[in-house]
């Protein structure tokens, strides 16, 4: 027995000998990122359209011109050198940088970008209608972008305004890819769609490593990138959707950020060795809104009076602390034309006094739509109690994001609880969700907050809007925006609450990590490890 | 095969030996349970208040982009057809792609079955070594320290949240102790270094003899996997008790007692050679669990199995990966079944 044990003892113990410590820092050529990176569905930039796949496309493609790492709230020449636009605001030549090659070696050419749009809108995927806007469509694609030499001449089709165009040129599916290389990975007539969803085919600072779906995502550095290689070799991106386990592998050095932790976990780092949490306002704006197809839903008493029965800055300053400011215009703070007036408090007496003169019987009942994550539940939870001060009384209906943007779509919600980020950084893409509605039919389908909750604006809120989208004055232009926000503000069935804010949690020593205020604006470039 | 007269009528009957009667019936059944299984897992996925279209387009999306995506996924189609559709494609190994990754289902179950696979065997690995023998002991000392303890550790095991106990062994052992690795099959300094061949990486690292990638594979698995075997020993424990106890209360154990048998030739070659077919069973039962896939380990530990692919892949409507991960662990209750039927016969006589 003795043996036995002294065996089991020395077993035993060479066991733990064998696995333990096994962690140390990261190289210092390597970021290791742990984030939640499960919402990607396609990584070629002709489809890709979620938050993860934002930021692989924003690291390994470049657009003519782009809000670049180095300054993210100003539109500066990528691809393109610099632009012309012509005297009757029609047209737009673009001169293509010498001497950018892709991730191949192959030569950036005219009609790579020629062929990258006529791809999007061909493949017609799901952010194509970001360039279809301009009047494009697979028939005159050829027609309305043409490449001579190295110039390429953009042609649009309505009253837009300048900004407007080079705004829809910088988003995510106006990404320029290797036409060569795609085309030859092309099968069954996919313009290569399949063959981009596991390479990637760019001129950005990263080329893509290694992509298992929810499992991990790594990028290899572009030594040949335009504005010089990146310092880090390679980013890898470890999948983990779990905030607490992100903790524990930042703080023993097996990670260099962790990038989805929620308050209470950011505040257990606080005082923790060699971490530190960066804060970056997001583009996103969160709000309430009401169905005009409920019938008790469509007193304008009933949605003035419920922009006081929010506790903004109670909810801001608890459960929200550090994701979400008070924001209560449709175009989120830090972008020029953004209204930053926050009228409304919480005052249920004055609620309850709107609802009286108006002669709103009370309570009213109404059921309201929430995606069932943790800071949306508890976020209704406080508007349900908030909300049932002043006579309104809110059933929380949770679902996953699917089935709540199902009966969204299908306009059979009562309220809804949702969010909002910009598809492009213009002002007309927030405006046009919450401020215009061509058709108000059930069978004129727009994906906006206005046609979605059945909600046609008065005709000069609309015009108006269609106006701010074609003013060549940018001063007035934004004027203008300003404007379409204090209206909606007083006349629109949402009630605006808040601004999202990110938090990125990190190892002291990683610097130069820049994080805009929508996933396309998320680079890897700068980063630097001291 | 042997011919048989049928009743002088000058023609011969071919009758057919036993075994391929038997695998004729085995197979039919398994092809009527999956067809089943399949059938209620398309209606399930059909009656479900979520658009499929939505989760590939994107709530975005223009109506043109929509009504293609929908024409594409043949949602225009009678229901009936639909699944027609798919049942042909399966019975070619076409499982349809992913509406969520826009790539092959059959690739995305050959990529986290494995990880299931290697975590599954390992934590039944673990619940057999230490629950059979816990089992049997504290029968045999019924009401002594040890049964205690047996006792104690299998209401734990079932009453304690699994997601809880996970945090709590990354916080001590990996968080504080630095015993095990973290999150994820392997460190991120060794994600494909070895060439895969079958999925499994312990198995593929050795064959490699790459030992360093061996090793930091298995501080990875260990905690997730004795986590799991926890579970499963609070269960195969518990079980082999109750089963040992009928046993030794039963005449016959007293008869080789009172003949002067050893007591562990009482327990080990008498009692607990007739509970061997029950414990069959409930191994069987528990790895057939394990292998679904276990949501709450995977997502805790960061390991992508089957369980939070068929999940994800449920709440988002993605009803090709759905179908085709319940064909796998439809496919993994039928062949456990069959496999524990052969044990039978090998261990229980009268089965044969």
């Amino acid at each position: 027995m003795y043996h036995f044990r002294k065996v089991l003892f020395a077993g035993v113990s060479a066991s733990a000998l064998a696995i333990m410590p096994l962690y140390a820092d990261t190289p210092d050529n390597i970021l290791v990122v742990a984030q939640n990176i499960d919402d990607i569905v396609t990584i070629d930039p002709a489809s890709a359209y979620e938050f993860s796949s934002g930021e692989y496309v924003a690291n390994t493609y470049d657009t003519l011109v782009r809000y670049d790492a180095a300054d993210t709230t100003v539109l500066a020449p990528a691809l393109a050198t610099d632009w012309q636009i012509d005297a009757q605001n029609k047209t737009v030549t673009f001169t293509l940088r010498e001497g950018v090659a892709f991730h191949s070696g192959n030569p950036l050419r005219a009609e790579d970008v020629v062929g990258s749009w006529k791809r999007v809108v061909t493949l017609e995927k799901a952010p194509s209608f970001i360039l279809t806007q301009l009047g494009w469509t697979p028939d005159n694609i050829e027609q309305m972008v043409t490449a001579n030499g190295d110039t390429v001449t953009v042609r649009y089709d309505g009253d837009f305004a300048p900004s407007f165009v080079l705004n829809v040129l910088a988003a995510r599916p106006a990404s320029i890819v290797d036409m060569e290389t795609v085309m030859a990975n092309e099968v069954d007539g996919d313009m290569g769609h399949a063959w981009m969803n596991k390479n990637s085919a760019g001129t950005g600072p990263f080329s893509l490593g290694t992509y298992r779906p929810a499992d991990i995502l790594s990028l290899d550095a572009n030594p040949d990138y335009y504005q010089g290689g990146p310092a880090m070799d390679r980013v890898v991106i470890q999948h983990n959707p779990e905030g607490a386990t992100q903790r524990l592998q930042l703080e023993a050095g097996d990670i260099d950020m962790a990038k989805n932790l929620d308050p209470g976990q950011i505040a257990g780092l606080e005082g923790a060795d060699g971490v530190r949490v960066e804060t970056y306002p997001q583009a996103a704006v969160h709000w309430v809104s009401f169905n005009q197809k409920t019938e008790s839903l469509t007193d304008p008493a009933v949605w003035e009076a419920a922009r006081y029965l929010v506790d903004y800055e109670g909810m801001a300053d608890g459960m929200l602390k550090g994701q979400m400011k008070v924001h209560q215009a449709f175009w989120p703070d830090g972008f020029p034309g953004a209204l930053t007036d926050t009228p409304f408090i919480y005052n249920p007496e004055k609620a309850k006094q709107i609802l009286a003169d108006a002669g709103v019987e009370t309570p009213i009942n109404v059921t309201m739509d929430v995606i069932s994550a943790p800071t949306f539940v508890e976020m209704a939870q406080a508007l349900q109690a908030s909300f049932a001060e002043g006579g309104i009384n809110l059933e929380i209906v949770a679902g996953t994001g699917a089935q709540v943007i199902t009966k969204y779509r299908a306009r059979t919600h009562e309220a809804m609880m949702l969010y909002w980020g910009p598809d492009f950084m213009d002002p007309h893409s927030n405006a046009k969700a919450f401020a215009y509605n061509a058709d108000n039919s059930d069978d004129k389908y727009a994906s906006t907050t206005t046609w979605r909750n059945a909600w046609m604006p008065p005709a000069e809120m609309n015009e108006k809007t269609m106006a701010a989208l074609a003013e060549q004055d940018a001063d007035k232009r934004l004027d203008m925006y300003l404007e379409l926000q204090a209206e909606t503000q007083a006349e629109a069935p949402f009630v605006i609450m808040f601004q999202a804010i990110k938090q990125v949690a990190m190892r002291d020593n990683v610097d130069g990590f820049v994080n805009g205020a929508t996933s396309d604006y998320v680079f890897y470039r700068l980063v630097e490890k001291e | 095969m042997a011919l048989t007269e049928d009743g002088g009528k000058g023609r011969a009957r071919v009758s057919l030996p036993p075994w391929i009667k038997t695998t004729a019936l085995t197979l039919g059944s398994i092809a009527v349970t999956m067809l089943g299984l399949l059938f209620v897992t398309f209606i399930i996925g059909r009656v479900m208040p979520i658009d499929p279209v939505l989760a590939i387009v994107g709530e975005r999306a223009s109506q043109s982009t929509y009504d293609a995506v929908f024409l594409e996924l043949g949602l225009d189609k009678p229901l009936v057809v639909q699944f027609g559709y798919y049942i042909w494609d399966v019975l070619h190994l076409d499982f349809g792609t992913s509406l969520l990754n826009a790539r092959p289902v059959s690739e995305d179950i050959a990529r986290v079955f494995p990880a299931t696979l290697e975590l599954a065997t390992l934590g039944i690995f673990i619940g057999i070594v230490i629950g059979v023998p816990l089992g049997v002991v504290a029968a045999a000392r019924k009401g002594s320290w040890i049964d205690q303890v047996a006792r104690v550790l299998a209401l734990v095991g079932y009453s304690m949240p699994i997601f809880w106990l996970g945090l709590m062994g990354l916080l001590v052992f990996y968080g504080i102790l630095g015993w095990v690795g973290g999150p994820g099959r392997v460190g991120i300094f060794y994600v494909d270094v070895v060439p895969s061949v079958t999925g499994l990486i312990l198995v593929d690292a050795a064959l490699d003899g790459n030992w360093d990638v061996f090793k930091d594979a298995f501080s990875h698995i260990i905690l997730p996997a004795s986590l799991l075997g926890y579970f499963s020993l609070a269960y195969i424990s518990r079980m082999t008790r109750s089963f040992m106890l009928e046993q030794l209360s039963a005449e016959y154990i007293t008869t080789a007692r009172v003949k002067g048998m050893s007591e562990w030739d009482v327990i080990w070659k008498h009692a607990f050679k007739n509970i061997r077919v029950q414990l069959i069973t409930v191994i069987a039962l528990s790895y057939a669990n394990l292998l679904e896939g276990s949501v709450l380990t995977e997502i805790i530990f960061s390991w992508p199995g089957i369980g939070s692919y068929i999940t994800t892949a449920l709440l988002s409507a993605d009803m090709n990966a759905v179908l085709g991960g319940t064909v796998v662990v439809g496919l993994i209750f039928i062949l456990l079944n069959i496999f524990s039927d052969l044990l039978y016969k090998i261990f229980d006589p009268r089965a044969k």
